[in-house]
């Protein structure tokens, strides 16, 4: 489904990795691993479009995605550093409001039921905890239906719970046939199919 | 398409309402620049005739410059912008829906105001309404041009003081336009070309604004 040929990233003066090459095929696991600095971050932007590479292509089931830009968003579910989930509000509105730019509509049974499965209180967000805020997110990935998702670090700030129950939702998502590349710098204890080693 | 820029809005609306001080401080602000004059060029009635449109509009321009630092900054914070970018609608109409938005926080405070303010003027009667009016025209093509300046300087170093340079000189038409209209009325004449003026502004930076402001975050998010 989704095809990397020959990318390369330069930062500043610096380039951060070239040629790197892969293909991501439905029901496959993808990790990025590297150390600090070594571009995976860099790497998931440019996969999913908000960066350019400054050599090499992304290609979305054969096209160019820079020339699919919104019908391949439509495609995927990108969750990255910062959370994207606003303090002054809800995880409920933040995840509702998450979903509306997706262009997906969702019930508000089918949010409520998301975030309680992740144990998210209904709290304003700006009363959570890092990992809190963390599970607000990964929420997106229980309402999605994006066949992609790239998901940058998305074990940070998790404990043991959120690990497992993660890993579950991976599982279950690559099972079903989906695909999936997330970066870690640490060993989640999930098997990947493929992993690239950035250095 | 029109219900991710309504959701975009009712957002936004929404964050400013849990956020009540950051509207009010701009508010504040133009009250008291706009208050500031007459205590510091005296009484003199006809003076402050001649300098109330001018002055207001000075005032109306730098209130609206003080609330666009955080028009993408704080989205940019928190990883929403990201999202933005990645939504399953161009980007141009969510910015759009932001800057709508911005202007409802923002603009349209001051155009419902901005009569009250120009009382301490003792503004002619007439005027009142051209005055509202102009700014009615005005403030939302000052939130759109804002909004590019804006996206150009998010997440620079200085960022706050870059996009005054940027954006003031951009505002320029738009403040000779809306403080002219209520001079040419406050002289006896017909506003209306002034304001035919304005209005075309306001066409010109709907149809393209969004697309510089779309641009402008794309090159600021790489």
């Amino acid at each position: 489904m989704l095809e990397a040929a020959e990318l390369e990233c330069e930062r500043g003066a610096r380039t951060l990795f070239r040629g790197v090459s892969f293909v991501l095929r439905a029901g496959e696991l993808l990790r990025v691993a590297g150390a600090n600095g070594s571009g995976k971050t860099s790497l998931l932007r440019i996969l999913c479009g908000l960066a350019r590479p400054s050599a090499g292509e992304v290609r979305w089931k054969g096209q160019p995605i820079a020339r699919l830009k919104e019908d391949y968003a439509r495609e995927l579910v990108y969750i990255g550093h910062a959370p994207a989930v606003k303090d002054d509000l809800t995880p409920r509105e933040n995840l509702a409001i998450g979903c509306r730019l997706a262009g997906q509509e969702t019930s508000g049974e089918a949010l409520a039921a998301a975030l309680e499965r992740l144990g998210v209180p209904e709290l304003p967000v700006r009363k959570l905890s890092q990992g809190q805020r963390r599970r607000a997110a990964l929420a997106r990935l229980l309402v999605s239906e994006a066949p992609l998702w790239l998901l940058d670090e998305p074990f940070a700030a998790l404990d043991a719970e959120g690990i497992s129950n993660l890993n579950g939702l991976i599982g279950k998502h690559v099972g079903g046939g989906g695909a999936i590349a997330f970066t870690t710098h640490q060993d989640a204890g999930i098997a990947a199919t493929r992993v690239i080693e950035l250095s | 398409m029109f219900d991710t820029a309504r959701c975009v809005v009712q957002r936004d609306l929404l964050l400013a309402l849990r956020r009540r001080s950051d509207v009010a401080t701009a508010l504040l602000f133009f009250v008291i620049v706009a208050s500031l004059f007459p205590l510091g060029v005296g009484a003199e009635p006809n003076l402050l005739r001649s300098i109330a449109p001018g002055v207001i509009w000075v005032a109306a321009l730098l209130s609206s410059m003080l609330s666009l630092g955080r028009l993408f900054a704080a989205d940019h914070a928190d990883g929403t912008l990201e999202q933005m970018l990645l939504g399953a609608v161009p980007l141009g109409v969510v910015v759009m829906a932001k800057g709508c938005a911005h202007w409802l926080v923002s603009g349209l405070p001051l155009v419902v105001i901005a009569p009250l303010i120009a009382l301490q003027y003792d503004l002619a009667p007439g005027l009142y309404g051209v005055l509202a009016l102009s700014l009615l025209l005005g403030t939302p093509v000052l939130s759109l041009i804002g909004a590019i300046g804006a996206a150009l300087t998010l997440g620079l170093r200085g960022g706050g003081v870059l996009l005054a340079l940027l954006v003031l000189p951009l505002y320029v038409p738009v403040l000779i336009l809306g403080a002219g209209s209520v001079e040419m009325a406050g002289a006896g004449l017909e506003p209306d070309g002034q304001l035919l003026l304005l209005g075309a502004l306001l066409v010109l930076a709907a149809a393209f604004a969004p697309w510089a402001i779309a641009a402008a975050l794309r090159i600021s998010m790489e």
